[in-house]
């Protein structure tokens, strides 16, 4: 019962990943990775050549931790505030909406964005009404760029990361907070002393994991905001990867780019799961 | 008691409504904005007027649609390659979800094949060596390299093995000892029980294969190849630099205009009409499934 699922496995996943051996290869085009000549640790030397790559780094680590630290705490506020609501239908409404934008792709995101962030779009429209502020090329600007990934990933997800934190809550006890009424505890003292409490065990546990996530500044996301004008600020290592490998034909030196980080990677992953286990008795299976 | 309760907490209450109503808001403009300019007057739509209604209501942009056959060819290999990933990845999944929820001791390299599964989920294959490997199966070009790569979901694999595995035992041994073996006790018995999860894991892969587009933007050869968030990210998003200076562009312009506003939105809209309308199953069975899946024995 498990053969269709490993012969695909291993044709499209584990093959490939044996193919990573070309890091340390030169590409022979004739004769495929497996006839190509070894040439040891040359193309990670040629790595540490890339005249930006200590710019890619930084912003593929600054951009993933801005991500990581707003994906903790605005889906948090965001369960916290919908909790207060006692009329179900409209908490089911509030639900409903904001869950929406995490099933839309990057590509038709970036379409709407780019168009609503646009000079001539309706962002730069109503602030020059209102305010009268001249038009700001947002796209196109290495001081907004990250902060603009930061914002609409957010944007996109924080209704579906609240799941986990509203289930969390609903497992705290009425009990409690009745309890807390009687002793003339108020709102502001139910979440400090109930509330918060109740579900710090969840947030230490998605904190441990989102460490796993410190490489991942969001390929597809960049991919499809980012242009010429705003690589100083927004080239990630994957976005950088991509154009050397497929775009300048780079094969070697890039796929020992992306060795590496998936090396790191995987050993945050590993790291990440072992502090979560401790701290939280969470086990992937 | 309640009155007094009432009463203390009215204003909080107010503010946590209006706050609630502006994240609302925030979360449906982009996408009432865009359909709205789908619907616009090109030249209203063009000077960024427009905001959460049509101005100057007209379909010019869908009839134009209409006409393109490029963009209907782009819909249907997106079809058909979600029929065919969302086919074969369920039976697949299901197939070997089931060994692997069982016990070591009556499937004694579980754990093998468990590791297997979680090692490569966390240590994929780099870009370059997959789209090598594609090239060296001549499967560049063809539909397969997007149905066929996308098969085995690990993830998914295991939130079914952790479902199966969070059933009673006593069903198991009970439909053993009436002598139905692997296959019978798999759709007689574990199938059934196991609906909401098979919901969740096919609103996923479909989901997951719609909104996929980099594959089909390394591994197809010609636009008339492209699946539709392909054929948009081309055709609506992509700005070459290079073709933009050659037709006479001002390079510092790039990402600050959009031309053919009205009809880039009417394509972004049509492209998310499917999701929109599983939406409501997707909210449906995503929310359970993301807690049944984490169920643990």
């Amino acid at each position: 019962m498990l053969l269709p699922a490993m012969i695909f496995l291993v044709i499209f996943t584990i093959k490939p990943l044996l193919g990573s051996v070309l890091a340390f290869k030169k590409l022979n085009p004739v004769k495929g990775i497996w006839g190509s000549e070894w040439v040891g640790l040359y193309n990670f030397k040629v790595i540490f050549d890339i005249p930006n790559i200590d710019r890619i780094l930084y912003n593929t680590v600054f951009i993933a931790v801005m991500k990581i630290i707003a994906q903790l705490i605005i889906p948090l506020a965001f369960a916290l505030i919908l909790n207060e609501v006692r009329k179900l239908w409209f908490k089911r409404f509030v639900q409903t909406v904001v869950y929406l934008p995490y099933f839309l792709s990057w590509v038709i995101l970036a379409g709407i964005f780019r168009d609503i962030f646009a000079m001539d779009g309706v962002i730069n429209k109503i602030s020059g009404t209102i305010f009268g502020t001249e038009p700001v090329m947002f796209l196109g600007s290495n001081l907004v760029f990250p902060f603009l990934m930061v914002g609409t990933e957010t944007w996109k997800n924080f209704g579906f990361n609240a799941i986990i934190y509203l289930a969390a809550l609903t497992n705290i006890s009425p009990n409690l907070y009745e309890a807390c009424d009687i002793d003339g505890g108020n709102r502001w003292k139910q979440l400090l002393h109930i509330t918060m409490p109740g579900i710090k065990i969840t947030i230490v546990l998605l904190a441990t994991l989102s460490l796993q996530s410190v490489l991942n500044a969001g390929f597809e996301q960049i991919l499809n905001f980012y242009n010429p004008l705003v690589y100083e600020s927004g080239d990630i290592l994957d976005t950088y990867i991509y154009r050397m490998g497929l775009q300048n034909n780079q094969f070697e030196m890039a796929t020992a780019l992306g060795l590496v980080k998936s090396a790191v990677g995987f050993i945050l992953i590993l790291i990440a799961q072992k502090l979560a286990g401790k701290f939280a008795g969470y086990r992937i299976f | 008691m309640l009155t007094k309760y009432n009463k203390k907490v009215n204003i909080p209450n107010i503010i946590i409504y209006i706050i609630l109503l502006l994240i609302v808001f925030t979360s449906l403009f982009p996408v009432i904005n865009t359909i709205a300019i789908s619907f616009s007057n090109s030249s209203k739509a063009s000077a960024g007027v427009v905001t959460i209604y049509p101005i100057g209501f007209n379909l010019d942009s869908y009839k134009k649609i209409l006409q393109e056959t490029m963009f209907f060819n782009a819909f249907w290999i997106s079809v058909k390659r979600v029929v065919l990933v969302t086919a074969m990845s369920f039976i697949i999944t299901v197939l070997a979800a089931y060994p692997l929820s069982k016990e070591k001791k009556e499937f004694r390299s579980r754990d093998i094949y468990m590791w297997i599964l979680v090692f490569t989920m966390m240590f994929g294959p780099g870009l370059i060596p997959s789209f090598l490997n594609i090239k060296d199966l001549h499967l560049l070009g063809s539909l397969w390299a997007l149905v066929l790569p996308n098969l085995v979901g690990q993830f998914l694999i295991i939130l079914v093995v952790n479902f199966f595995r969070s059933l009673p035992k006593e069903l198991d041994d009970s439909s053993s000892i009436d002598g139905a073996g692997p296959w019978q006790k798999l759709f007689k018995i574990y199938l059934p029980l196991a609906i909401p999860i098979l919901a969740t894991i096919t609103l996923f892969i479909i989901v997951g294969q719609w909104n996929a587009f980099f594959d089909g933007l390394i591994y197809m050869n010609k636009t008339s190849q492209y699946p539709l968030q392909t054929y948009i990210q081309q055709m609506v998003i992509t700005i070459d630099p290079l073709k933009f200076l050659a037709q006479g562009g001002d390079i510092s312009k790039i990402g600050a205009t959009v031309s053919n506003r009205t009809l880039n939105a009417a394509k972004l809209v049509v492209t998310m009409v499917p999701v929109l309308v599983i939406y409501p199953y997707l909210q449906k069975y995503f929310v359970k499934g993301i807690m049944l899946g984490s169920v643990k024995e």
